[in-house]
């Protein structure tokens, strides 16, 4: 079977590593638009940081190992009836199955003084690698920075930039930063962290137009002031590319329509990733992507041809330096209990739902170590703790240190002092009654502390409380 | 009288002190053994690795001794179907006439062989030498298989070499950070700790992976409690980070490894928040694990927790990757390490007890290794068998049509410690003969058409390898009781009479034994005597002769220089050279010298949770308990300790159960049950369930496990499957 994949991003990269991993009589051809080689799109900001170097963010690959990849090549037209598709080099190529992997395209707001196809020099979208690059070109002279735009995407770049020392501002038209996710005290909370890292807040202010000149960038607000910077970052959204399936008459809404079986309207042409719309919804994330890969791969090969692809629940998670932000579900809004807790001073704040003993949404800002139980409840939909105290403090609850010393006299003769050879308290007790004197004594009587050695404090510990106790008794 | 003279014609006063180490598990304590009248006194002595220290299974190790249960005579089942008491000759006539019988009727590889991980070095490579030579059966494999096979492969496959630890146990203390996998030493090798504790009086961080909150997890600065099967994703995950922050070490990884561009792209796809859903550990905990490995000295050390997976090779690979990525190998108080289980784990693998390989940890396919080991053995290289099949797979074969009909096993209990273990049994009980060599009765045992009654380890000599490839000499307080033999006495009297007429054995192939009260037979005449020598100082002499040259080379170790060094660590090839404790400082054994990263990537565990199986099961130890509990269970003191078997769970899902402390619980797998009370801990992550391993009946956790194995290693996955529970 050949099988083309428009699109060598994440989606399509995947999605030929995944067929390369099943067996199967399968030809794949990749063609991506993009110049270079696979790359994780997640690592973008943390190239804006200058952590990594570009080869860094590379994804394994499976080229000349039977999938031809061809980077470089733009897809211009499918023509169905023929299965074929048309590439922008001139090419014909033949599919019995074609997989839709186009992504999005960075959404340019319809401002003055922005052309969508050829933005000014000092002002960049953050979608791609090349853009990243555009960004890096100007950041390297430059002092101060815009980004428009207060979404995951804008503040990724906002904290990657202000790593490289920059000062950044964000300007964001809503109420509050990240409002698809937040509610207005997270994200006043996540405001007061990004300004300790170094990141001002514009909010509830748009941009009304942009001016740039060889010095600098200015960007008109809607409240009449003008901010200038050295570079201007767009983050304004992100539509998906649908425009090569529209054209061949595929159906198309918001994306690529696609079923359970990540089919568009012809049997012969599926979508996935960014540019699909499954049940009524487009992901825009990474993990559903290559879930869709995995099934069409499952589908192609044959291995599984009952399996269907079932969305997860979005869990959108901000992980920089400073930050920590896991924000999935609704918990503002729907029946059941609430949990909160707020420390703005030290920019924790956690809000979670909980409705018939399930997690059905939960924002998590800070320090919070319950994040992963919390995510991994939500994402599996299982039970919650009967103490909810975990949801908030995780780890914390029920998983102590080893019990600190308590006072002898108070230990249960009962209580196990050496683990590792099984002695309790009323043994060195009755040791001690029996003669022996000194720690070494006991320890040779009973072999207490002679595994691990951990509880020689303890059982010295319980020495001196009984010389106490004896000579307390003989003063009398 | 030197030694070689005393163990050719042994004294009749033996020493009434003696210094040897523990019989269980591979840290291989020091202790003396001193005898006080007919009572066995154990005393702890310092020894690099327990320094002075002892378990409650050390202490109590001298009970077996005169243990009432121990077997002192063969026995034969009978035609009613019970095991009899018999003499020794009608034992071994009736094990030599059915391997003859098996044999003739369906071949050399009818009859197989299955080791342990507890015999000497001595045993294990008379062992597998019987099998390729007396037997000619390519069927031989062991119990360790299941204990650290996952880690030997994923170590050679980077290292070129498989040794546990590449660095004398103490170096332990001189790492800046510490991070456990899996392990849990604080139960299973309770006296290591002892160096975690000097790690920690030197600063240093301690940082436990491990889905449950283990008594080492207890005590670590940063505790990482994944879901169970996830620990690969971890691993890669830690290594993303490593390379987003900067912390690889690009010269290291440039002048002493390669394949690390794939790995890089690999790892890429494992953003932290992703593995975070995936595995459940917070992405902040990833991080600050991988900041503490980076830029001081650390080690990464892995146990059955990460490699009792059908993907344990790939996990055990994902973290020597993040090692490598990190430049630990090789430099001091730094590295990558596998905790051995088994007393004899390192040394029962070395020496040709595993199906693929030969002596000195040399591959069985390899022409050179097979010229050289059939050299040693005086035989033609041609008649060496091939390799076999890995512990399982010989196990699930044994009277199928083309499986082995008969097997020989040495230091095993595979009814409790197989995977899927009822239909172990059942394969056990589809044997034309099954034999079982040990001095008590196990649950195995109690299924063999003949048992040998064989000797303890205060009361043998020989030589094992502790979890740092250091060879430690085992000495013999006293003789074998009347009637006991030794293992090598065994192979020798059964090698005598499956001997076909070669110039010096009796027509019959059957020279006379003593059968007297004299414990130890007399060492038989002819070519099998010079083939299975009974004396276990000439056996080692030989096996450095026979791994002179492989990758476990013994040929410069003494029995001498181990006693007189506080044993000698391989490889040692020259009496007079070096021995080797700390390996990898300027090259590794790898034919360019350098380490080799090798790509692996997450997939789910071979059985996922569902919904009539929603829980996670997972199997471990108990810290008074050792492997299938043969010995330890008839330990009063350990009995005590830990009577019977357990379902650990947490509150919350025991609420939802309906379940109280110590209610029966049935938890259930797609190949069988367990019944055992509940122990409710919330340590335990409430979709988990745990249960100890170590008792057979119905508390046996194997019913319920997984036989997937890992395509590389054949390890079962123990570690991971689906069950239900319910109150009984």
């Amino acid at each position: 079977m050949r099988v083309v994949i428009v699109g060598y991003g994440m989606a399509g990269s995947r999605l030929a590593a995944e067929l390369h991993a099943r067996s199967g009589e399968h030809k794949v051809t990749v063609l991506g638009a993009e110049p270079h080689r696979a790359y994780n799109r997640i690592m973008l900001s943390t190239l804006l940081a200058g952590k990594i170097d570009e080869p860094d963010v590379e994804l394994a690959e499976v080229a000349g190992q039977g999938v031809d990849v061809r980077t470089g090549t733009g897809v211009t037209a499918i023509d169905r009836a023929a299965r074929e598709v048309r590439t922008d080099d001139g090419d014909r190529i033949g599919y019995d199955h074609l997989v839709l992997a186009t992504g999005s395209r960075a959404l340019v707001p319809p401002l003055p003084g922005l052309d969508p196809t050829d933005l000014p020099a000092r002002v960049a979208a953050f979608r791609t690698l090349d853009d990243c690059r555009r960004i890096l070109a100007v950041a390297r002279d430059a002092r101060r920075v815009l980004v428009l735009g207060g979404g995951l995407l804008g503040l990724e770049a906002a904290r990657g930039l202000a790593a490289r020392g920059l000062d950044v501002t964000v300007v964001h038209p809503v109420g509050h930063l990240m409002e698809r996710q937040l509610d207005p005290a997270a994200g006043a909370v996540l405001a007061g962290t990004l300004a300790g890292l170094g990141v001002r807040t514009e909010l509830a202010v748009g941009g009304s137009g942009v001016e740039v000149d060889a010095d600098e960038v200015r960007l008109r607000l809607t409240d009449g002031r003008t901010l200038a910077a050295d570079l201007l970052v767009l983050s304004c959204g992100v539509r998906p590319e649908t425009g090569l399936a529209a054209a061949a008459g595929l159906a198309v809404e918001r994306g690529v329509v696609v079923d359970d079986r990540l089919r568009t309207s012809d049997p012969h042409v599926s979508a996935i990733g960014d540019c699909a719309q499954h049940d009524g919804t487009l992901t825009g994330l990474v993990a559903p992507a290559w879930a869709q890969a995995r099934v069409v791969a499952q589908l192609l090969s044959g291995e599984d041809p009952a399996v269907r692809y079932r969305a997860r629940p979005a869990v959108t998670r901000l992980k920089a330096a400073g930050i920590d932000l896991a924000a999935m579900g609704d918990p503002t809004d729907g029946p059941g209990e609430e949990l909160t807790f707020a420390d703005p001073a030290r920019g924790t704040y956690a809000r979670l739902r909980i409705h018939d003993e399930r997690l059905t949404g939960a924002i998590l800002l800070g320090d919070n170590p319950s994040v992963g139980t919390v995510v991994q409840l939500f994402d599996r939909g299982g039970p919650v703790p009967t103490d909810r105290r975990a949801l908030l403090l995780g780890r914390a609850i029920g998983t102590t240190a080893a019990t600190p010393a308590e006072s002898p006299a108070l230990m249960p003769d009962a209580a196990t002092v050496c683990q590792c050879n099984d002695v309790r308290k009323g043994a060195l007790v009755a040791c001690w009654r029996d003669g022996a004197r000194t720690v070494d004594e006991v320890v040779a009587a009973t072999r207490a502390a002679t595994g691990c050695g951990g509880c020689r404090e303890a059982v010295t510990g319980i020495v001196d409380w009984l010389r106490e106790a004896d000579s307390v008794g003989a003063a009398r | 009288m030197t030694d070689g003279a005393r163990a050719a014609t042994p004294p009749v006063a033996l020493p009434r002190e003696a210094e040897t180490h523990c019989p269980y598990c591979a840290l291989q304590c020091g202790m003396v053994l001193r005898a006080e009248g007919d009572r066995v006194e154990v005393l702890p002595r310092q020894f690099p690795t327990n320094r002075g220290g002892l378990c409650q299974k050390g202490w109590t190790a001298a009970e077996l001794l005169d243990h009432p249960e121990r077997l002192t005579t063969p026995l034969l089942r009978d035609a009613s179907g019970e095991l009899r008491p018999a003499t020794w000759d009608a034992a071994l006539d009736r094990v030599a006439a059915g391997i003859r019988a098996v044999q003739s009727g369906h071949g050399r590889d009818a009859v197989a062989v299955f080791g342990g991980g507890g015999l000497t070095n001595e045993k294990a490579y008379a062992l597998g030498k019987f099998a390729r030579v007396a037997l000619r059966t390519r069927h031989i494999d062991y119990n360790g298989r299941w204990c650290m096979s996952s880690a030997a492969a994923a170590g050679i496959r980077a290292f070129g070499v498989d040794r546990g630890l590449p660095f004398p146990l103490a170096d332990l203390a001189r790492a800046d950070t510490l991070l456990l996998v899996g392990a849990n030493p604080a139960e299973t090798m309770p006296p290591l700790l002892r160096h975690l504790t000097d790690q920690r009086q030197r600063g240093g961080r301690l940082i436990v992976v491990d889905p449950r909150v283990t008594a080492t997890a207890r005590q670590a600065d940063l505790h990482l409690q994944p879901l169970p099967g996830t620990d690969l994703a971890v691993a890669n995950a830690l290594l993303h980070i490593a390379l987003t922050e900067g912390l690889v070490d690009k010269a290291y990884v440039d002048a002493r490894t390669t394949g690390f561009e794939q790995v890089r792209r690999t790892v890429a796809g494992y953003w932290p928040a992703e593995v975070e859903r995936l595995s459940g550990v917070p992405v902040a905990d990833l991080e600050a694990t991988a900041r503490a490995l980076a830029g001081g000295s650390a080690i990464i050390l892995t146990a059955r927790g990460a490699e009792q997976h059908a993907k344990g090779v790939d996990t055990v690979s994902a973290f020597v990757n993040l090692a490598l990525a990190l430049g630990l190998p090789g430099r001091p108080g730094s590295g990558y390490g596998c905790l051995t289980g088994q007393g004899n784990g390192q040394g029962g693998r070395e020496h040709g007890q595993k199906s693929d390989q030969l002596p000195g940890y040399r591959k069985i396919d390899d022409p050179a290794a097979r010229a050289h080991v059939a050299g040693v053995w005086g035989v033609d290289p041609d008649d060496l068998p091939g390799p076999g099949v890995p512990a399982y797979r010989l196990l699930d074969s044994l009277g199928t049509p083309g499986g082995p009909r008969a097997m020989l096993v040495f230091g095993s209990n595979p009814v409790v410690s197989a995977p899927r273990a009822a239909r172990v049994t059942e394969r056990l009980r589809g044997l034309d003969l099954l034999v079982v060599a040990d001095f008590l009765l196990s649950e195995t045992a109690a299924l063999a058409d003949v048992v040998l009654p064989v000797a303890q380890w205060a009361e043998e000599e020989g030589t094992m390898t502790n979890l740092e490839g250091r060879v430690l000499r085992r000495q013999a307080l006293r003789r074998p009781p009347p009637g006991v033999r030794t293992d090598l006495d065994i192979l020798a009297g059964l090698a005598a009479r499956l001997d076909d007429g070669e110039p010096g054995t009796g027509p019959a192939g059957t020279p006379t034994t003593t059968t007297g009260t004299g414990a130890a037979a007399a060492q038989p005449a002819g070519r099998a005597a010079r083939q299975f020598p009974t004396d276990p100082r000439v056996v080692f002499a030989e096996l450095r002769r026979a791994s002179a040259g492989g990758p476990a080379d013994y040929a410069g170790i003494t029995w001498e220089r181990i006693e007189r060094d506080e044993g000698v660590f391989w490889p040692c090839p020259d009496p007079d050279g070096p021995d080797a404790p700390r390996l990898f400082a300027d090259r590794f054994p790898t034919p360019d010298g350098r380490a080799r990263f090798h790509p692996v990537t997450h997939r789910p565990a071979a059985e996922e949770v569902c919904a009539e199986y929603p829980l996670h099961f997972t199997t471990g130890r108990v810290l008074a308990q050792y492997q299938s509990g043969t010995q330890t269970r008839r330990v009063a003191a350990l009995r005590r300790a830990a009577p019977g078997g357990f379902v650990e769970l947490h509150p919350d899902l025991a609420d939802r159960l309906g379940v109280d402390e110590g209610d029966e619980l049935v938890v259930t797998s797609r190949r069988g049950e367990l019944r055992a009370p509940a122990r409710l801990s919330p340590t335990i992550r409430p979709d988990t369930v745990f249960a100890p391993f170590h008792w057979g009946g119905a508390a046996r956790a194997n019913s319920v496990t997984n036989d997937a194995t890992d395509p590389v290693s054949g390890m079962p996955e123990f570690k991971i499957c689906a069950v239900r529970v319910e109150k009984a």
